[in-house]
């Protein structure tokens, strides 16, 4: 059976994707999951562009991560979307007829990270593009203007541009972190509050630890943390670590859960 | 046992022959608890709760370590902060001018010019009349004062202040200004006076004072501290201020000895130069020049309180709400809600039982880990140079106990919240979202400190407040921020704050479960 499958690779991966994404689009939940986080992302970041506000004496934040705060939240959702796709299917027994109809392991997971990494895109676009836009309209009004040293940029700027597409890789990254993790614990719940933990609890211990050399270090290794440097804009010599190589440290973590996940779930009884 | 007839069984319901359960709320209770710790699952994610408390607690007591080194790489003194009379750090630094006072007595002054050094005088620079225990830092004293910009005030012990009678918070008293100070067996009384005839009483204080007493004129002016707010964070830097005073129209009854000058506290107890502080006496007139504060200590950015050792307990709550939310999803998934809803088909009751359980089982573990974490990664932050202010006892089994109970109140907020989606995911990651992310919000990021203030009076996450050890003093100007360890809400107040949400949770998870078919 396994010669068969390995024998034609491209025609199960296509069948797998293709079951994988009927199983999305059939029922409300993941749907809904998206609409949410197109929503709170959006939301939280226009209420924080609303709240931020620039002194005279200059302003002391980065226009690009205000406007763009909204995806510390967005990433709660995308985490449970990401999660369910597994967990979900192990909570109603559903993962037995999907590795019957696909016996490939490697395949199944493929077949989910891809189709995950393709949805969350297509959300995050959407989620970017809008808080970069509330921002746009907010930011001017609280002071993030030219005579308090602040230029607002559009798309065309460089890391600006960065800073929205990356947002959107970010959240891509966040999921890939939780499908990881997800395969490896098998249960919803617990991967829900392991993945949680990983992107909220850093930030806390940052803000605890005191020791500049610690601080530094944990700010380079958070997946929430160096992630979202991604975003930075302003300042960019100052900061624990930059932005692409920030993006490389949460792409480490999402590879290392999901080679994780999939050595414990080709090797495992389902 | 005879068989009813066929056509009486038509007519009435079934009822099964065997014998009722108990039907008491404690049978509940028991049959709820049983299926709680037959779960080995549930009993290892509690312990896992303890175990991550306590190992993220001393992980970052670890990452603290306080590393101070003088220009030349040598050590640098640690001035650690005396105690004060009701067992909490106090600040006492100021320069004295006094002489004994063995028994009853007064002391009169007017305080003619109150200055900074070449500056305006800090709002809370302080000259006046203060009567003390001994020489010692920590040591009980009542104390009259003009203040640099609060007026004339009453301050005994350190934490008690008092505004005097005259002067309001608009236009504050200023030099020159009479002030006298009477000890009268154990009652101490302050007065404030524009002209030395007519006097208004500003306050008393009741302090057995041991026999003879060191009695006078002080002054002293706390740190100038200036707080930028920079990208994610917020910088405090503070330096050593000076105050100069004068005093004329000196008097005392029932003093005994010559007036001496003693720096309190030392010299210098802080980084920045040391003050040129002393006393010079010019026909009758004293010009005090002093620098420091007698006020309670307070917590600073670098953490120094003692509930910073339970800061892993965030950790610790992510898994109890796991833990709480599974307790109640699970018997969805898996369909046992039929099973024990048919044997106790009252389901406020059980969601009363549910709750009773995981509450009380999260609170004990909760008080053997908080109590343990304390001690342990206390004694590590302790050997690692970090001066954690002492408080009284009552105030640590306050912080101890209340994060047990923030552990509790979590763990039954998911427990709701789980009952009012049915889904343990969306539970967790809702529960998580309310309580933990407005605090990642308020002390690690882009927030301004009004909108943090406001994520922790509104949100869950106020329940933090319970954990606060030091209150905000008025008396001393410093920068009281979540990330220091204080919160916009009192510590039973935030506290209420997160049991109000958990308690309209339960109320919409009781109408939710009455209302919905089980098996829906």
């Amino acid at each position: 059976m396994t010669a068969a499958t390995g024998s034609r690779p491209g025609p199960e991966l296509l069948r797998a994707l293709h079951s994988e994404w009927t199983k999305l689009r059939t029922v409300p939940g993941p749907a809904t999951l998206l609409i949410l986080t197109v929503l709170l992302t959006v939301g939280l970041s226009a209420g924080i562009a609303g709240a931020v506000s620039c002194g005279s004496a200059g302003c002391q934040q980065d226009p690009a991560r205000s406007g763009l705060a909204g995806f510390a939240l967005g990433q709660a959702t995308i985490a449970i979307f990401a999660v369910l796709m597994v967990g979900g299917e192990y909570g109603s027994g559903m993962i037995r007829s999907t590795l019957t109809a696909t016996t490939g392991r490697t395949t199944v997971l493929a077949a989910k990270a891809a189709l995950l990494t393709a949805v969350v895109l297509a959300a995050g676009i959407p989620a970017a593009l809008g808080s970069w836009l509330t921002g746009r309209l907010l930011l001017p009004g609280n002071g993030f203007t030219a005579e308090h040293g602040t230029q607002l940029l559009g798309l065309g700027d460089g890391p600006t541009l960065r800073a929205v597409l990356g947002s959107v890789l970010y959240l891509a990254l966040v999921a890939l972190l939780s499908l990881g993790v997800a395969t490896a614990v098998r249960d919803a719940a617990t991967a829900i509050g392991i993945v949680l933990g990983l992107l909220y609890l850093f930030p806390i211990m940052v803000g605890l630890v005191t020791n500049p050399d610690w601080h530094r270090h944990l700010q380079q290794i958070a997946p929430m943390n160096a992630g979202l440097a991604i975003q930075d804009t302003v300042g960019l010599d100052q900061m624990p670590i930059g932005p692409w190589s920030g993006l490389g440290v949460l792409a480490a973590w999402a590879a290392a859960a999901l080679l994780i996940g999939w050595s414990v779930f080709t090797v495992r009884d389902a | 046992m005879t068989r009813p007839s066929d056509e009486a069984m038509l007519d009435a319901p079934f009822r099964s022959a065997a014998p009722a359960g108990r039907a008491g709320f404690g049978a509940l209770l028991k049959s709820e608890w049983t299926k709680f710790r037959t779960v080995r699952g549930w009993l290892v994610a509690l312990l896992v709760a303890g175990l991550v408390t306590f190992a993220v607690g001393a992980l970052s007591a670890t990452g603290s370590k306080r590393e101070c080194a003088g220009p030349d790489g040598q050590p640098c003194a640690v001035h650690i902060p005396p105690v004060g009379p009701n067992g909490q750090s106090v600040t006492d630094r100021f320069t004295f001018v006094h002489q004994d006072l063995p028994g009853d007595g007064t002391v009169t002054a007017r305080v003619s010019s109150l200055t900074g050094d070449g500056a305006a005088p800090e709002p809370w620079a302080k000259a006046g009349l203060i009567v003390k225990a001994d020489l010692t830092e920590g040591s009980r004293y009542a104390a009259v004062m003009l203040t640099g910009g609060h007026g004339v005030r009453w301050q005994y012990d350190f934490t008690a202040d008092a505004a005097g009678t005259t002067g309001d918070a608009a236009a504050p008293s200023t030099a020159p200004r009479w002030l006298r100070l009477t000890r009268s067996g154990d009652t101490i009384a302050g007065y404030d006076s524009a002209d030395g005839v007519s006097w208004n009483a500003v306050g008393t204080a009741t302090i057995p004072f041991p026999g003879t007493v060191q009695i006078g004129m002080f002054v002293t002016s706390p740190d100038h501290t200036v707080t930028v707010q920079r990208f994610g964070g917020t910088e405090t830097n503070s330096e050593a201020s000076q105050a100069i005073a004068a005093f004329d129209n000196v008097a005392v009854n029932g003093g005994a000895g010559d007036w001496a000058d003693t720096q309190v506290g030392g010299d210098d107890g802080g980084p920045g130069p040391t003050p040129n502080a002393g006393f010079t006496e010019a026909n009758g007139t004293f010009t005090i020049t002093g620098s420091g504060d007698i006020a309670p200590a307070v917590a600073g950015p670098e953490g120094n309180t003692v509930e910073r050792s339970l800061a892993g307990v965030f950790a610790g709550l992510i898994v109890v709400m796991v833990l709480g939310s599974v307790f109640i999803t699970s018997e969805y998934r898996r369909g046992l809600i039929r099973t024990t809803l048919a044997a106790r088909p009252q389901r406020g009751q059980l969601l009363a039982a549910k709750a009773l359980v995981i509450g009380v089982v999260t609170f004990v573990v909760g008080v053997i880990t908080s109590a343990l974490t304390f001690w342990i990664v206390g004694a590590i932050r302790r050997a690692n140079g970090v001066n954690v202010m002492p408080v009284s006892w009552q105030t640590d089994l306050r912080v101890i106990a209340g994060t047990a109970a923030l552990l509790a109140v979590s763990s039954v907020f998911a427990l709701a919240v789980g009952t009012l989606l049915r889904r343990a995911v969306g539970a967790v990651t809702i529960t998580v979202v309310l309580v933990v992310l407005p605090y990642v919000l308020a002390v690690a990021s882009v927030l301004p400190s009004g909108a943090a203030q406001w994520l922790l009076r509104v949100t869950p996450a106020a329940g933090f407040a319970i954990q606060q050890s030091t209150p905000v003093y008025q008396q001393v100007d410093a920068t009281y921020l979540p990330s220091s360890g204080y919160f916009p809400l009192s510590p039973l107040g935030g506290f209420a704050v997160l049991c109000g949400w958990t308690a309209l949770a339960l109320a919409l998870a009781a109408v939710s479960l009455r209302r919905r078919d089980a098996a829906a």
